[in-house]
């Protein structure tokens, strides 16, 4: 399935990937209201040392552990898209999904409320828009299935080609 | 393929997803002798404090069954399973015939020998008619709407007593483990007010060390429960309902009711005396097959393997039962799986405290390092247990954010020598590794 792959060589620590995921999963879908008035938590993490930085989002892992790991069935991943979905009407904020995640990448609610925040590949617009927006196209989104196996360089070559490297 | 399972929670659940992942003929059976559709048992203290409904509590969509093509005999008891003829017979002289046969009972609550013990509002705590049978003695004592509700009052409950006077809803629970803590939570949520009674000398022993669990006890008491500990109930005193517990202490302690939760163990009356092999649980191999053939057991039933004690263990925690039971359906079908990754790991918090404890959290042994980061005054304490350089436990209180991130290192038993003295710093991430073990990880 297609992913998002996090290109940290050219990645700024911007954290523009956040400021559009909270924008696009906003009622308003406007910036400025969107981080003003909704309490809205990134469903992206940028980790960042000053020197090295990286955007990481869920990985929708095949055998998915959290969907096997969560107790209210509010993780499940769609035999169809792969994507692992969230049922926040189901969630009771038990955080045994952020015990198990081996990334890390699920966050809690920034607000306090007993609620996740998790990537859901953008499936309302089809596209990432962390991935669309990052403005030094760090981010790609591909399928590198098929490409498995055939190592680093070759892995490389496939997201210059398809990132569309800007230098 | 005739399969049939006996159990629908966890286990039984991850058994009909395994099964199906590699066979979509064969024909499967759920025995339960609960009536209910499959439901999350660790979600009864949420449904007794009002917080979730009863469609909330199901842990599948209504239409499971059905979609898995799963036969339902729910609310009748399995009494007997006979391994020759390959037949389970239940409570009402019903056989049914299998191929293959999972065990996934379940635990149930271990009650000590106590005098007065059988009195009618002395109740256990882990499964819904448990949250109603409590909630039938609160009704009693005069608190009127205790489950299914969407809002629960913060402040006290009373009830009139003989001379007019208000007096608070008591409940004594013995036990400050996982379940007795949750119903403690629960019940002074709906204004009841409550002291636990424990044997050791801190709360949640098997989840804490000493440090970490005086900073949650010290929460709960600042919530308004009471804490008796390093002493036990010697008696409940009442009629036909205990009105009161005497301590070994001596100390005595007025009640409207009283919940037992010292401990689960495997429910295993089923297959006594059938040549199926059981110790604590009954045992399995990382197959999850017992001794006897097309027999398998999964979750606190089974006594599978501890990946960290390197020996059998029961580990009686929700993911562990859930990958058991897909492990077994998944072999069942004649897939060839093993689940190795068995440790105790636990999430659970407590009034907005959470906490993520994993492995081997109070070791005893020379060749155990610990780290140790704590901010007492915001109720934050973190330890990390090494052995060779590998984590083998870990306690997240409070600050629990990436806490997988650990798990994932206890599962492979990643040497992480050369990054240690990071692995409690704020930034603690992907990035405190090599690149290449990132690459690795993250392109894929």
């Amino acid at each position: 399935m297609k992913k998002v792959y996090a290109r940290e060589e050219y990645c700024l620590g911007c954290k523009l990937c956040e400021v559009y995921c909270v924008t696009s999963h906003s009622e308003s879908k406007d910036v400025v209201k969107a981080h003003k008035m909704e309490e809205i938590t990134p469903r992206v993490i940028v980790e960042s040392t000053g020197e090295v930085s990286f955007a990481l989002q869920c990985r929708h892992c095949d055998d998915a552990p959290c969907t096997k790991a969560c107790i209210t069935g509010a993780l499940q991943k769609d035999p169809e898209t792969g994507i692992v979905g969230y049922n926040q009407e189901k969630c009771v904020g038990c955080w045994t999904c952020i015990m198990t995640c081996p990334y890390g990448a699920i966050k809690r609610d920034e607000y306090g409320r007993s609620i996740i925040s998790k990537c859901d590949l953008c499936i309302e617009t089809g596209e990432p828009v962390c991935v669309v927006n990052c403005p030094n196209n760090a981010l790609v989104f591909i399928d590198l299935a098929e490409k498995q196996g055939e190592g680093v360089e070759e892995q490389d070559k496939l997201v210059k080609e398809q990132g569309g490297c800007r230098d | 393929m005739n399969y049939v399972i006996i159990g629908n929670s966890a286990a039984g659940i991850g058994a009909v997803e395994g099964i199906r992942k590699y066979d979509q003929q064969g024909k499967i059976t759920i025995i339960a002798d609960e009536p209910y559709h499959t439901y999350s048992r660790p979600l009864i203290s949420y449904y007794l404090a009002g917080k979730v409904n009863q469609e909330q509590m199901k842990f599948r969509p209504d239409d499971f069954y059905e979609k898995n093509r799963v036969e339902t005999i729910l609310g009748k008891r399995a009494v007997k399973i006979d391994q020759s003829s390959k037949t389970v017979s239940l409570e009402d002289g019903q056989q049914i015939g299998f191929d293959k046969l999972l065990l996934a009972t379940g635990g149930k609550p271990f009650i000590p020998p106590i005098k007065g013990s059988e009195m009618e509002n002395i109740l256990t705590f882990i499964k819904m008619d448990d949250v109603r049978a409590i909630a039938e003695r609160l009704e009693t004592a005069g608190v009127k709407d205790c489950q299914g509700r969407e809002d629960y009052p913060e402040k006290e409950r009373t009830v009139v007593t003989g001379h007019d006077q208000l007096r608070p809803v008591k409940a004594v629970i013995l036990g400050a483990g996982l379940i007795g803590l949750k119903a403690a939570e629960a019940l002074v949520k709906l204004g009841v007010k409550v002291t636990v009674v424990e044997l050791a000398d801190r709360v949640l022993s098997t989840i804490l060390d000493h440090e970490a669990a005086a900073l949650v006890q010290s929460h709960l008491e600042d919530k308004g429960i009471s804490f008796e500990l390093e002493d036990t109930i010697e008696e409940f005193i009442g009629e036909k309902a205990v009105r009161k517990v005497r301590l070994k202490s001596g100390f005595v302690i007025n009640c409207d009711l009283a919940i037992v939760a010292v401990g689960v163990r495997p429910k295993v009356n089923l297959v006594e005396g059938t040549g199926i092999e059981i110790n604590r649980g009954i045992l399995v191999n990382k197959k999850m097959e017992t001794n006897i053939e097309d027999i398998y057991a999964a979750g606190d039933v089974a006594e599978g393997y501890d990946m960290l004690k390197g020996t059998a263990g029961v580990i009686p925690i929700w993911p562990n039962a859930y990958n058991q039971g897909l492990t077994a359906g998944e072999n069942m079908t004649g897939a060839d799986k093993t689940y190795e990754e068995g440790f105790a790991r636990n999430s659970i918090g407590f009034f907005g405290l959470p906490m993520i404890t994993a492995g081997i959290i109070n070791p005893e042994g020379d060749e155990y390092e610990i780290l140790v980061d704590k901010a007492v005054e915001d109720n934050t304490y973190r330890k990390v247990v090494l052995r060779d350089d590998k984590i083998v436990g870990f306690i997240y209180l409070n600050k629990v954010d990436r806490a997988g991130i650990l798990t994932g290192l206890i599962k492979e038993q990643q040497d992480i020598g050369d990054i240690k003295e990071k692995i409690l710093a704020d930034d603690f991430g992907y990035l405190t590794f090599s690149e290449e073990w990132r690459r690795a990880k993250l392109w894929k």
